[in-house]
């Protein structure tokens, strides 16, 4: 018993001991959904944070599959488990989160007036009154071509929907390549790739999306319903068996010189650029017949929140304060090409082909992803319901009228406008 | 001497070798099912938290416009999902067993190695597996499927076929277990027996019908209560193969799924713990079903049989 004793003594003066030691030096953890980053976290962006304050150390500790992130995140931040930064998906996940009480304010951030208002706008309260995440990049859908197929077949970037229809015909009618690389086996890709990456052009961007928010539009009328017709004329140009294919899946068809086109989006330039052994090109979704003006989806997509129930309150701040800066806004957009720094500072981006995505925003207007903001809060979720419903209708399963008016049944099951 | 008996008579060794099994027993699982019916009977709060509504998550789940068609279309998978497994998997694992039982087939401990293998692999490697032979691009089942002249399809990826193919996906990988339990019990019925049959002049097929058959009827239904119970709660297979989406559409959506989706949430949709265990809930009455008409109708009826014999 006495030997017991004295164990317990020894330990807890270790454990005491090994507490100051701890108060020295500061172990921050960042919770990422982003797994594909680990390496330029470890190597470039941590590593230029401890140059300016080496007594915080850094972990970047994402999960290990980016489906479950907001479950399991949930979850931590419940059992009170969670890291010190929390990577925040845009909109109402992280809005809840921060409602909870478990990400706190950074209205008080030195380096928030960095970012405009349209940066800021996926993580804050809906009264603007709290700002509770620092944004850090969107994304910008687009469309890749293999450039080496395109010189084969003397193709050349479409600009409108019926030049990009000619091409996939005429891709087909070779019958070399696919035409699409794309897959509806993970629905997502159906309803991000395809329905949000044309859509913007038929609803013009925010004014429909805005509609959709305060009522004055629906999801099976103009805009949005022709944007599911749109979606329907590609049926033809799908590859073989696509409705099992997954989205792995059409990145290698891409990659490995199979198919023409990949609809998609910027995040994959880091992937492709690897990957790929032949010239790429990209060209902006297809405007509709007769249309003038060009949308893009420009969706802020990540930000960094501080938990709330963090020990190392002032260290997390130092870190978030830090990514308020020119320098992290140029390393994270040209260690990560296609992930474009929300901040204002002015940036020269490396990658040729992350540039030109970038000039897009100068040329077309910016929206984001239709269903983010305020229209998935109830059930049936509208995000989920749009994955279901636009790889219903690529895979012929319901008309583009049916999945419409089921889109917009869903969202009126719940949603009331303005109220 | 009074006093001597009754002290004796307290069983304490029966309440010590019984007391891991309850207290285990009781803490993770009874605690938890109770718990888990508890707050079925709850709803998120305005003002937080939560608060008691009786049977109101019930009466939505099943009579809701939104809900209730999802629940619907899982119980419905549920049960097609069942019948591949009762009307496939056990005839098949039956008549695997005979022939392992049998004195004609050589090789026997090789074919029933090989055949429980996938039994004991994970259900996330079988669902990759099977993903990857079946994968239109990249897959080997076209050019097996068109050497008896049957044209490729996207089997999970169609609304028709994704299920019948999931389910047949679970088929191969578990045939070994009714195999294994049938073989059990077909070795140990007595040689005397078959022996007798055959000097009065029984066939092979009357031997099975009129002898074994009738005496493997109890394991029969073990076996068919086992496949109703794993069934029901099903839910590896379909997450790994086609998320917990059910894709495409909802076709292959199970009660499993359907709950995780609920109770979790997916992607922009919030996780909703007091629906989730209404879920739990329903899958609990149906499984309870099953084994009540299971214990009443079948088991009983086997004792009555054996008192009878």
């Amino acid at each position: 018993m006495k030997k017991m004793v004295a164990l317990l003594i020894v330990l807890s003066l270790v454990l005491s001991l090994s507490v100051v030691v701890a108060q020295d030096k500061v172990t921050l953890t960042i919770e990422s959904w982003r797994n594909d980053d680990l390496v330029i976290w470890e190597d470039v962006i941590i590593p230029a944070f401890n140059a300016h304050y080496p007594d915080i150390e850094v972990l970047f500790s994402p999960v290990g599959d980016p489906a479950q992130y907001n479950a399991q995140l949930a979850a931590r931040l419940e059992a009170g488990t969670a890291g010190d930064l929390i990577t925040c998906r845009p909109f109402d996940l992280s809005l809840q989160h921060f409602n909870d009480g478990y990400l706190a304010s950074l209205n008080d951030l030195p380096g928030m007036d960095n970012f405009g208002d349209v940066a800021k706008s996926a993580w804050i309260t809906d009264d603007g009154s709290d700002v509770f995440c620092v944004p850090m990049a969107s994304v910008i859908h687009g469309f890749f071509y293999n450039a080496d197929i395109f010189a084969e077949l003397g193709l050349e970037e479409p600009a409108t929907e019926a030049e990009f229809l000619a091409l996939l015909q005429a891709v087909k009618d070779d019958g070399n390549y696919e035409p699409l690389a794309m897959g509806t086996n993970d629905l997502w890709e159906a309803a991000t790739m395809g329905y949000q990456n044309i859509g913007p052009n038929y609803w013009h961007g925010e004014e429909g999306r805005l509609g959709l928010i305060d009522g004055t539009v629906k999801y099976n009328e103009d805009g949005f319903l022709e944007a599911f017709e749109a979606l329907a004329r590609w049926i033809p140009y799908m590859p073989t068996g696509y409705q099992a294919l997954t989205y792995p899946d059409s990145q290698n068809l891409f990659t490995l010189g199979l198919a023409a086109v990949y609809p998609t989006g910027s995040w994959e330039i880091g992937v492709f650029n690897s990957q790929a052994d032949f010239a790429m090109g990209i060209f902006p979704p297809p405007l509709p017949e007769g249309a003038m003006d060009c949308y893009i989806s420009d969706h802020t997509d990540i930000a960094l929140g501080l938990n709330a129930a963090s020990p190392n309150q002032e260290a997390a701040r130092t870190f978030l304060e830090w990514m308020t800066t020119q320098e992290f806004a140029e390393l994270y957009t040209n260690q990560l090409p296609g992930f474009f720094t929300l901040s204002n500072h002015d940036i020269a981006v490396e990658d040729p082909i992350a540039a030109e995505f970038l000039s897009w925003r100068g040329e077309c207007n910016s929206t984001i992803r239709s269903a983010y903001q305020i229209l998935s809060r109830g059930e049936p979720n509208n995000e989920l319901e749009l994955w279901r419903l636009s790889a219903a209708v690529l895979n012929g399963a319901l008309t583009p009228q049916e999945a419409a008016d089921e889109t917009q049944a869903g969202l009126d099951a719940w949603y009331m406008p303005g109220g | 001497m009074p006093m001597n008996k009754s002290r004796k008579s307290f069983p304490t060794h029966i309440v010590v070798f019984l007391a891991p099994a309850v207290i285990i027993y009781t803490l993770f699982m009874i605690y938890p099912l109770v718990d888990s019916l508890r707050l079925s009977l709850y709803a998120p709060a305005q003002a937080g938290g939560e608060a008691f509504v009786g049977f109101q998550n019930y009466e939505k789940l099943l009579t809701h416009e939104l809900w209730a068609p999802r629940l619907q279309g899982a119980l419905k998978n549920n049960f097609i999902f069942f019948l591949f497994h009762m009307f496939l998997q056990n005839p098949i694992g039956l008549l695997l067993a005979t022939l392992l039982s049998s004195h004609i087939v050589r090789g026997k401990a090789i074919f029933r190695t090989l055949i429980f293998t996938p039994t004991i692999l994970s259900f996330v490697l079988v669902g990759f597996i099977w993903r990857l032979i079946l994968s239109p691009l990249w897959g080997i089942s076209g050019d097996f499927l068109a050497i008896f002249g049957i044209e490729n399809q996207p089997w999970l990826g169609l609304e028709n076929t994704a299920l019948p193919t999931l389910s047949l996906i679970s088929v191969w990988q578990f045939i070994g277990i009714p195999m294994m339990l049938f073989l059990a019990a077909l070795i140990a019925i007595p040689d005397e027996l078959l022996e007798a049959a055959r000097v009065d002049g029984a066939t092979a097929w009357g031997l099975f019908w009129k002898i074994k058959f009738p005496l493997i009827l109890p394991t029969v239904g073990i076996v068919s209560i086992l496949t109703f119970v794993g069934n029901f709660n099903a839910f590896d297979l379909v997450y790994a193969a086609q998320s917990e989406l059910g894709q495409p559409n909802y076709s292959t959506d199970l009660l499993g799924t359907f709950f995780y989706r609920t109770f979790f949430g997916v992607q922009l949709q919030p996780g909703n713990p007091t629906m989730g265990a209404t879920i739990a809930g329903v899958m609990f009455i149906v499984i309870l079903t099953g084994v009540l008409i299971y214990m009443f109708g079948w088991q009983r009826r086997l004792l009555k049989l054996e008192i009878e014999l």
